[in-house]
């Protein structure tokens, strides 16, 4: 059995056949409720004429966006078959591409990145697999749509799978070298061809349709014992006058812990043991990523939130100084020797920009090296010296301790979003 | 792709987990929050979800409802019931005291509702007790204005919500940062459904309030709903008082909380009658979502939940 919740996330824009394949998701899969079909009948007469009905208004969205013909911002969405719940983070195309591609892939376990079989592997689908792979995605389903407008040309296919495994090698290998896991399937949301239903079109095609192999992939959760157990405290349950109780609350970001284990807390390297593990149901003797729990330890040591509990033998880095990749997410740019709040775990600091060592052409994907600012949407590796001790793992082996966000000090927006790469120096 | 072989935690717990961490974070960083329960379903989730989160302390927020005065009794009731056994403080916010105050002018006719009115009696209430963060039960499956929605969704100071102008949210990091007199409403159910609901209020064994099960009760039909018949409503010409077996999906105001024909009278029976239901459960029952397409998305600007 693996874990019944499965994210995936999906990025295009209007033309490519993103909302209609996430509309015939949802449509052949029968999570579209009558009231909501009812509506999109009605917008599809307006727009396209009695009996059209375009799968796509399903995940039509603010009026905003409506009135202006694009689309704000992520939006989630769900549905359910017998064996797992999904959730869907449907990313927009147009302006803030990048940055909603990040926000989108930043939770999710599979990418479904969209290919038009006429016009081929584009510079979006490109970026799109490329920033899948940088959030740490291990496992990508490149949908080859719109068979139906090439004759469901198996040839075709087969070049296009070619030309996007020439790319992938490039995904690979870079300065982080990566496991990705990558599915072609032939499809046609438009036609309904290999989305939910097996194609009648394309008897060349034996392997899984789009659903099935959402069905079955794994994902990380699968498997906690692989990873080193990180548990940043959250809060300090302290019950008040009378009650002797203390425990540290907090989600288990990786791994398994049981009572009994030695632990170490960062960054101050105090060591104990873990009394209990608690949870509102009872104590339990192991528990596992992504459980919320409480633990109490056997030695009163002064503990706050923003600390990392974890196995002393598996300890993950600590240092002041850091290299990470960040995505920005706001017009003022961002550039050397600004302040912004980091927020990493549960834990809060300021950091300073060191330095930005380059930028990544989304064009070409290629590094640039020395830029003196890092634009809107731009990805760039840069150095950061922070107010106190961050407890990390790089972002290639723990998505959860090796992510942080950027906050505006002023102006309190979230301005950017970061990936661990190592320590300074390292 | 390979197969898992290995059993893993159910989509529910991995939901829970996910919304106490959320609760936790909220207070965490924030000064003086507070959970908004209705005595609804969702908000029956969100209670026990801070239990989960902070017991066996007691919560580290007070609970509060907007009371539009036109609840249904056994609701109110249950509200009370459950404020008590869980021995946590209940603030209760008035339209009623907003309409007496001056604050709202009261709608008339029969199509009159005190569910806009809400709105200004919630945003007295936050400022009133300094409250900077407000949990909700929202979903985002509930609507579409909703599904593009923050898990914080951070409101200025007038409460409005700007769509175009949201933080981003990445990972589990939540960005709570504001200044004085802003503040963030907050959905740890964002990534739950109704049927979720429904399938969590069941493992946990958790009482609703009995307008949830099929029960007998005067209604009138109108725009296509069965609406609660009481003392003082008035009828639009042609509309009749009849006796029906309804019960309700959601939990709002009376005077728009349409009804639906059910049987089902157990948690179970309500399990599989939303499984396998074809209708949203706002376009079923909601009169406040019809007034036009984007009804929802102009009272969330305005500082609705």
């Amino acid at each position: 059995m693996t874990l019944d919740l499965l994210r995936f996330t999906t990025a295009g824009s209007v033309d490519d056949g993103k909302s209609t394949l996430i509309g015939r998701l949802l449509y052949d899969s029968k999570q579209v409720f009558e009231d909501q079909l009812a509506q999109v009948a009605q917008a599809s007469e307006r727009r396209g004429g009695e009996g059209t009905l375009d799968l796509a208004l399903l995940t039509d969205g603010l009026r905003a966006e409506r009135e202006q013909g694009i689309t704000i911002d992520v939006a989630y969405r769900y549905f359910a078959t017998a064996t797992r719940r999904f959730i869907i983070a449907d990313c927009p195309g147009h302006r803030q591409y990048t940055r909603n591609m990040v926000t989108g892939a930043s939770t999710a376990d599979v990418s479904v990145v969209l290919i038009d079989a006429r016009r081929g592997v584009l510079e979006q689908s490109k970026r799109h697999a490329f920033i899948s792979a940088l959030l740490g995605i291990p496992q990508m389903v490149v949908a080859i749509n719109k068979m139906d407008l090439v004759d469901y040309s198996q040839a075709r296919y087969e070049e296009l799978v070619a030309e996007f495994e020439e790319f992938a090698r490039k995904l690979r290998g870079g300065k982080n070298p990566r496991k990705i896991e990558l599915s072609y399937i032939p499809m046609s949301a438009l036609v309904g061809d290999n989305v939910v239903e097996r194609s009648e079109h394309m008897d060349w095609y034996d392997g899984p349709v789009l659903l099935e192999l959402l069905e079955q992939v794994e994902v990380a959760y699968d498997h906690p014992d692989e990873r080193p157990a990180r548990f940043p405290v959250q809060w300090v349950v302290r019950p008040g006058v009378g009650v002797s109780y203390r425990g540290y609350s907090g989600q288990l970001a990786s791994g398994a812990l049981r009572r009994g284990d030695e632990v170490t807390v960062l960054p101050g390297g105090g060591r104990t043991r873990i009394a209990a593990i608690d949870t509102y149901d009872g104590e339990l003797e192991e528990a596992m990523a992504p459980m919320s729990l409480t633990l109490r330890l056997e030695d009163e040591l002064d503990i706050s939130r923003g600390e990392l509990i974890c196995h002393p033998d598996e300890a993950p880095v600590v240092a002041r100084e850091l290299e990470a990749d960040v995505c920005w997410m706001t017009d003022e740019p961002l550039r050397p020797g600004a302040r912004y709040v980091i927020k990493q775990t549960s834990h809060s600091a300021v950091a300073v920009v060191d330095a930005i060592e380059d930028v990544l052409d989304v064009h070409t994907l290629e590094r640039v090296p020395a830029p003196t600012e890092l634009a809107l949407n731009d990805i760039g590796r840069v150095h950061l010296r922070t107010s106190a001790p961050l407890v990390f793992d790089p972002y290639a082996s723990n998505r959860r301790t090796g992510s942080f966000i950027l906050i505006d000090e002023a102006r309190n927006g979230t301005v950017g979003a970061g990936m661990i790469a190592t320590t300074v120096g390292a | 792709m390979s197969v898992s072989t290995r059993p893993q935690l159910s989509h529910l717990r991995a939901l829970e987990s996910e919304a106490i961490h959320v609760m936790r974070e909220v207070a965490a960083e924030f000064e003086r929050p507070v959970l908004l329960f209705s005595g609804g379903k969702d908000s029956i989730v969100l209670l026990r979800l801070a239990e989960k989160a902070f017991r066996p302390a007691p919560f580290p927020f007070p609970l509060m409802h907007v009371d539009t005065g036109h609840n249904f009794p056994e609701v109110i009731e249950y509200r009370d019931r459950r404020v008590a056994e869980l021995g946590e403080r209940l603030i209760v916010a008035s339209v009623q005291d907003s309409i007496d105050k001056g604050r709202v002018v009261e709608e008339t006719g029969p199509r009159a509702s005190r569910n806009k009115l809400q709105t200004v009696t919630l945003l007295d209430a936050l400022a009133e007790h300094g409250f900077d963060a407000a949990f909700g039960g929202a979903r985002r499956d509930e609507e579409r204005a909703r599904a593009k929605e923050r898990v914080f969704s951070f409101r200025d100071d007038f409460g409005q919500w700007d769509p175009k102008n949201q933080r981003p949210e990445l990972w589990n990091l939540y960005n709570g940062r504001i200044k004085k007199g802003e503040n963030v409403r907050v959905f740890p159910l964002s990534n739950w459904t109704e049927l979720d609901v429904w399938e969590y209020i069941d493992q946990e064994r958790l009482e609703v309030p009995s307008i949830y099960f099929a029960h007998e009760r005067q209604v009138f039909e109108r725009d296509d709903m069965l609406y609660a018949w009481r003392e003082g409503t008035e009828l639009i010409e042609g509309e009749q008082v009849f006796s029906e077996t309804v019960r309700y999906r959601t939990v709002g105001d009376m005077s728009c909380t349409g009804g639906v024909r059910s049987i089902a009278a157990t948690l179970e029976e309500v399990v599989l009658e939303i499984a396998a239901t074809r209708i949203t459960e706002r376009g079923e029952t909601r009169a406040d979502d019809r007034v036009s397409e984007a009804a929802m998305e102009d009272r969330k600007k305005a500082g609705y939940f």
